[in-house]
């Protein structure tokens, strides 16, 4: 029987984390939210967030049933038709979106709001394993390294604008993907030096960096054999340096906006009002750091309880763990996260076609991003910026779009001794 | 390379956020009890302010309670506000304004609403608190003056302001410290630590016990008891003869550098900055900046020393050997130092050390003090040798007392002639006013009574200080370290011995004391201000400094009084009481006693404000330093026996 084929070959080490993260975030949302009411109520209560969450986790098990059902081939066949549809239903946000705390990211239907972005991660991921299997296509070409920016960075285009820069910010992981596919290794060191560079840009004056710049490249220019100095490269890299840390600073005053400028301002301790703009992170890091060792057991929180951080249920949801649960609660977690990642980069690695390796590997960077960007803000070393914890923030849309990302996966790789 | 990039990346970003969890939630421990972590309320026990004592053990400062109404903003809920008012007697317009001023403070911490309830408010206030959701009492302890004098010794207690508590992280909103006097200065000791409870609330803001079984709570440390210095008897009498006068007392035990008196005058009633009247009173004396009450004239009042000085000019002299005690010179009622120039004197004859400093002969130390710097190689040298001199005596420097205001005075050296005289030269004869007083020097009063306590110990001072012992406590170190001057010995006695004649034949005569042995100087300082851009002579400054006994001194004095005519009308007369009230007791003068008390120079004070448009010129000159200089000719002809 084909079902039980797929039972059997199902990766369930992967589902076991699956499950352990889901229910340990309805756990967390329960007590997260529990400040907010008036009174304890059932967590199955579903005019509350908590029981609301737990029937998103209950509607989670058809859609993984149905995903886990249809045909394999099904997704390389049709990625580019899921990718449209994706692209319009973000489209279609600018005519018929609801907007919720500023940001026009949902469709709604009575009370239920979808978010499409959520799900367009998946379509992206599809979208880009379809282009990158195709045998023509050689990332050392140019051509097929716009191509496949373009595939990236069409969803970016329409949802930046939302305005979501946290969703936006994941698309760039997608860079990695396409190293382990070919793209010349000089893309990701530049983007690691850009990194680099715009951090110091916000640190120290503009000129020492490019002074700093030019010793370091002075100094490699000596130290590399006659034959291979090259005066003009050097002078477009220090250039380019240059240019960019100027417009890193130019940026940074002109084009952002104050409460962005605040946020990095606050992470490099140049801001100190923990009651206005560093409220969230001061509050958060004092939630966590109440833990201790060993946290103060679930519903115990006293930070969690007097509602003092804002959206915990959601972005700041980790903070609950760190409260109640303490630093062996928190470790457990990155634990998990850690464990789920690397096994599924283990899963594509073995894939047999190029289609399914790539598309693992954007679903492993994918919930790669979301973690590190999320806990890192929540612990006060990222700025503040809205990206939810995969399977532990409260949100419908945000639970079955990793949910179908991952599983979409898990079916492929449960295929794999079917495929010729 | 390609495969590892992503897991490695993984990795390392794991570690990271762990390393940073590591920290957050097992080194740092301040995040666990910060400030703004609400969820714990914390509830102060403030201890009891330490009782302040004089030097025989008297009390002057004890304690009384006293109840401050706090709010916290973001509970207050539900009150019925006309009843809450009328029980308060304030009106709403006043509720909504101290709501408003403690929710800008922070809605969830709290706030002092009305500070300082009287018994009878405190006992209705108490029975209805509980239906006042957000409001809660304080206790506190206030201070309670035994005795009506000492203010500017005590200091003040007022409620930290928020300079002081975005500072210290010891203080909150509605905290009380001292300010001024021995309340600051010893404000750790004698404020003790607050105890701290840590209460856990649920998310009702409903207590639920204590946090943690109370493993973090601390328990309220004790202020600690202090013994001052001061002779609670002296004191107050000095402060009885300074009515209606204005100026200081400073009085020193030499053997120690214990401070016995210190006066400022006019003063005021410690008891009134007490209680809801503080504020308004506080107001009124901060306002007044004709007599300014709050102003320490005994150490912030920097004045030219007049003839006093000449004890100095003298001692330096002796040192660099310029002169033995019978090096003599002839004054002819003044000296001609330069030509075109004439220093005038009332004195007439010939001169030696020991009749020149009782008839206080401004030839005489005029031509020493030449002498001195013409020594040697430059004058610029000569007055460094002289600066460093006077140094060792404590002018020109901030002396270390253990109280929180002071003025280092002034003193000169070469530097300072360099800038008042550039580009061209300056001899001996330029700076001869510094050898009677009246030249740069300027010093403050507790400076003045350190000289003549160095004097009195020949050679030798303590720092001055306030403090006598801390129960349980040390005194500073620094207090019980002697400090030697650079004039020998031996070249003390011919000056003690001139002091000495200046009561039996000199300028002070008739103030001596029966069965007591007084050395002393008086002195007399000239004194202008501007008014409308004119240079106006106000009357006089008297000046005295002494000690006694002469052998094995007892007390140092130095006493000043503004617009006091000369040295022996009001200084002399108040030193030579002060000196019999502390060695013996008890006046037996008690003409000369009555007189002191009921004389006043408020007419002289009066002179210019009486005229309301002066009044504000004077106001206005207050403000910019008002110029005094000594013109010592003429304080001896009037100093001829008065009294």
């Amino acid at each position: 029987m084909k079902n039980q084929s797929v039972t059997n070959n199902l990766d369930w080490i992967s589902i076991v984390i699956y499950i352990v993260l889901v229910i340990m975030g309805w756990l967390n949302i329960y007590s997260s939210s529990l400040s907010s009411i008036e009174q304890e109520t059932s967590i199955f209560d579903f005019s509350q967030i908590y029981g609301k969450q737990f029937l998103f986790i209950l509607f989670s098990v058809p859609m993984i049933f149905v995903v886990l059902s249809i045909d394999a081939k099904f997704y390389e066949k049709y990625s580019s038709i899921i990718f449209t549809v994706a692209l319009l239903s973000l489209m279609g946000l600018f005519l018929f979106g609801k907007t919720i705390a500023g940001q026009r990211c949902w469709y709604a239907i009575g009370s239920f709001t979808l978010q499409p972005s959520e799900f367009a991660k998946a379509a992206t991921s599809l979208a880009l394993a379809k282009y990158l299997s195709d045998v023509q296509v050689n990332l050392k070409d140019f051509n097929r390294q716009l191509q496949a920016l373009v595939i990236i960075f069409l969803p970016v285009i329409l949802i930046l604008p939302q305005p979501d820069p946290g969703s936006a910010l994941i698309y760039t992981v997608f860079i990695l993907v396409l190293y382990r596919e070919g793209l010349p290794s000089w893309y990701v060191w530049t983007g690691f030096i850009a990194i680099i560079l715009f951090v110091l840009a916000l640190i120290i004056e503009p000129i020492a960096i490019i002074a700093i710049a030019l010793v370091i490249i002075l100094f490699i220019y000596y130290r590399s054999r006659i034959i291979d100095r090259n005066w003009i490269m050097s002078a477009i890299i220090l250039v380019g340096i240059s240019g960019f840390v100027f417009s890193v600073d130019y940026v940074f005053d002109n084009v952002f906006k104050q409460h962005h400028r605040d946020r990095f301002n606050i992470l490099l301790g140049k801001e100190v009002d923990m009651k206005g703009v560093g409220y969230n992170t001061n509050q958060s890091e004092i939630a966590i750091g109440s833990g201790g060792w060993f946290g103060k057991g679930y519903l115990e929180g006293t930070q969690t309880k007097g509602g003092f951080v804002p959206e915990q249920h959601t972005d700041y949801i980790f903070t609950t763990v760190g409260e109640e649960w303490g630093f062996v609660g928190s470790l457990f977690v990155i634990a998990l996260f850690v464990i789920l990642i690397i096994r599924i980069i283990y899963l594509a690695e073995r894939q047999k076609t190029k289609f399914s390796r790539v598309y693992g590997y954007c679903v492993a960077g994918i919930l790669f991003i979301h973690f590190f960007v999320n806990i890192a803000m929540v612990v006060g070393v990222f700025p503040t910026i809205g990206v939810p914890l995969p399977f532990f923030s409260y949100g419908g849309s945000g639970l079955w779009g990793f949910t179908i990302l991952l599983f979409i996966f898990l079916k492929m790789d449960a295929n794999k001794v079917n495929e010729w | 390379m390609r495969k590892v990039l992503l897991p490695t990346i993984i990795f390392v970003v794991a570690i990271l956020l762990v390393i940073r969890l590591f920290y957050l939630q097992v080194i740092d421990d301040t995040l666990k009890l910060k400030s703004d972590n609400n969820a714990i309320k914390k509830l102060y026990e403030y201890p009891e302010r330490g009782y302040i004592y004089d030097r025989n053990g008297k009390l002057l400062v004890a304690n009384q309670p006293s109840y401050d109404i706090m709010v916290i903003p973001k509970d207050v809920k539900d009150i019925d506000t006309t009843e809450f008012c009328s029980l308060l007697n304030i009106t709403k317009e006043d509720f909504i304004k101290k709501i408003e001023k403690a929710r800008v403070y922070s809605p969830r911490l709290p706030s002092v609403f009305l500070a300082q309830l009287n018994k009878k408010e405190y006992a209705a206030f108490q029975e209805m608190q509980r239906i006042f959701n957000g409001f809660y009492i304080q206790k506190r302890s206030l201070r309670d003056y035994q005795v009506a004098f000492g203010a500017n010794v005590f200091g003040f207690i007022t409620q930290v302001n928020e300079g002081i508590i975005a500072k210290n992280k010891y203080y909150n909103s509605g905290d009380l410290i001292g300010r001024q006097g021995v309340e600051e200065s010893y404000e750790d000791i004698l404020r003790g630590i607050k105890g701290i409870k840590y209460i856990q609330k649920d998310k009702y803001n409903r207590d639920i016990g204590s946090y943690k079984e109370g493993r973090f709570d601390t328990i309220a440390v004790q202020g600690k008891d202090i013994n001052l210095t001061l002779d609670a008897e002296l004191q107050k009498y000095g402060e009885e003869l300074m009515i209606n006068k204005r100026g200081g007392i400073v009085a020193i035990e030499p053997s120690t550098g214990e401070i016995l008196a210190l006066v400022t005058a006019p003063s005021y009633d410690p008891a009134i900055l007490v209680g809801r009247q503080r504020s308004k009173n506080y107001t009124m004396l901060y306002h007044d900046s004709i007599a300014k009450p709050l102003y320490d004239r005994g150490l912030l009042a920097e004045y030219t020393p007049g003839s006093p000085f000449k004890i100095l000019t003298g001692l330096v002299a002796l040192q660099e050997g310029v002169i033995d005690e019978n090096t003599s010179f002839v004054c002819h009622h003044g000296f001609s130092y330069a030509p075109g120039r004439f220093m005038r004197c009332h004195d007439s004859g010939v001169s030696v050390l020991h009749n020149g400093i009782y008839n206080s002969c401004n030839t005489y130390f005029a031509s020493i003090y030449m002498k001195t710097i013409n020594k040697f190689s430059s004058p610029p040298v000569g007055v460094d040798a002289w600066s460093k001199h006077l140094r060792s005596f404590g002018l020109g420097q901030f002396m270390g007392y253990d109280l929180p205001t002071g003025k280092k005075g002034s003193l000169p050296t070469s530097k300072t002639y360099k800038k008042m005289y550039p580009g061209w030269g300056w001899s001996s004869k330029t700076i001869v006013s510094n050898a009677i007083g009246q030249g740069e020097v300027l010093m403050t009063p507790i400076q003045l009574a350190n000289m003549i306590a160095t004097v009195a110990n020949r050679g030798f001072y303590y720092t001055p200080h306030i403090i006598k012992k801390i129960k349980g406590g040390q005194i500073d170190k620094k207090f019980t370290t002697k400090h030697l001057t650079t004039i020998d010995r031996k070249y003390y006695e011919p000056m003690i011995n001139g002091l000495f004649d200046v009561y039996n034949l000199g300028t002070a005569h008739g103030l001596n004391v029966e069965g007591i042995d007084i050395c002393g100087k008086t002195g007399t300082a000239e004194n202008y201000t501007k008014i409308n851009g004119k240079r106006v002579k106000l009357q006089d400054h008297s000046i005295f400094v002494a000690f006694a006994p002469k052998d094995n001194p007892k007390i140092a004095i130095a006493v000043f009084v503004e617009n006091g005519y000369w040295g022996s009308r009001w200084a002399g007369p108040i030193t030579s009481l002060m000196i019999e009230k502390y060695i013996k007791r008890k006046i037996t003068r008690k003409d000369l006693e009555k007189r002191m008390l009921e004389g006043s120079l408020q007419a002289e004070y009066n002179k210019y404000i009486a005229n309301p448009i002066l009044d504000t010129l004077i106001n206005k000159s207050i403000k910019t330093p008002v110029k005094k200089t000594v013109k010592d000719s003429n304080e001896i002809k009037k100093s001829t026996p008065q009294q």
